[in-house]
């Protein structure tokens, strides 16, 4: 029989009968663990996504069992593999379909820079058209790699302010990529 | 059914175009000439539908860019005979400032998406082609790739500058 873990409750007041601590913390603690991935694989990055769900090293124990396989119920846009520039627009629009609070990973060498392939007809990075919270090196990177990558991730999503995606900051750097 | 030579087909080519048929070689066994833009649909059609190995199958149209030559683009159409199990090279060299050649959309359906790959890798105008734009790079690229004054490389790359690695 399998222990079952419970994570740790956040910081906060502790007393008889009551346990008081920032909206915020509860909310991100609630979202991380139950992020829903939209896969967004073109090439080998994907084949190793498909190993990370699989059950050797299953994706389902942080609470991403559920891919979302539409754009509009998924919190994670898990780009994995090369895009190519007549790609990038339907990228672009998978990202704009999505609400907020939304976040992004770039797996793998070809999404984070164009890779090996420096050529014309290819997006050097997903970063030139949509906004990119973590990215996984390697070329592909192991499943251990993406893991590590998505547990980045969640410690962005605990650690995030309710305010900030109605931040200006937040507003500008969408304008610099001409989102709104 | 008996096979047919090589040297058949230039004997049966320069009977019916003479003069039209140039630079007939044979690198790897594989016949290769070249003809002039006025007369390659009617070089093609002739290998299409005459009696010795009629070329029913359109392999491949393609090009080539020799920026060091006069008429700097080859236009290559590969053809297949399935009846007599031959295969046959034909080349038009045309000029690169003006890149036009007749279609051959009227012999082959097939050579409707070559030309559009062969426009949109090379800039060549296949005249009379039915609906000549980009098949495979996007619409907004506004030059043709594999010229070779246009770099191969992004220019927006950045991880690869000299500063990077001391260089």
């Amino acid at each position: 029989m399998s222990d079952i873990n419970i994570v740790d409750a956040p910081p906060g007041i502790e007393g008889s009968g009551f346990f008081a601590t920032s909206l915020d913390k509860v909310i991100g603690l609630a979202r991380s663990h139950s992020l829903w991935p939209l896969p967004f694989a073109t090439s080998c990055c994907g084949i190793e996504f498909m190993a990370t769900m699989g059950s050797h090293y299953d994706f389902g124990r942080f609470g991403s069992e559920r891919l979302s396989f539409s754009p509009r119920q998924a919190d994670l846009l898990m780009v994995m593999g090369t895009i190519a520039k007549k790609m990038s627009p339907v990228l672009k629009q998978v990202y704009l379909q999505m609400a907020e609070p939304r976040w992004v990973i770039a797996v793998g060498a070809c999404a984070s820079s164009g890779g090996i392939f420096d050529t014309y007809s290819v997006l050097q990075g997903i970063d030139e058209i949509i906004p990119v919270d973590v990215y996984v090196p390697g070329c592909p990177p192991r499943p251990e790699a993406i893991l590590d990558g998505f547990g980045k991730i969640q410690e962005l999503v605990k650690n995030e302010s309710g305010r900030r995606r109605n931040s200006d900051q937040y507003k500008e750097m969408l304008a610099s990529y001409g989102i709104l | 059914m008996a096979e047919v030579t090589n040297q058949e087909l230039v004997q049966a080519l320069t009977e019916k175009f003479g003069g039209q048929i140039t630079g007939v070689n044979e690198p790897y066994g594989l016949l290769t000439f070249e003809t002039h833009k006025d007369s390659i649909i009617s070089v093609l059609s002739f290998l299409k539908e005459n009696s010795i190995a009629n070329f029913n199958f359109l392999t491949d149209i393609t090009a080539v860019h020799y920026p060091e030559k006069k008429h700097g683009i080859a236009v290559v159409y590969h053809l297949h005979s399935m009846v007599k199990r031959i295969r046959v090279r034909v080349k038009v060299f045309i000029d690169e400032n003006h890149p036009t050649i007749p279609t051959a959309t009227t012999l082959w359906n097939a050579a409707n998406w070559m030309e559009r790959e062969t426009y949109d890798f090379f800039g060549v105008r296949f005249e009379g082609h039915p609906d000549l734009r980009r098949i495979l790079n996007m619409d907004e690229l506004g030059v043709h790739p594999m010229l070779k004054q246009y770099p191969l490389e992004d220019p927006n790359r950045v991880d690869k500058k000299d500063e990077y690695f001391g260089r």
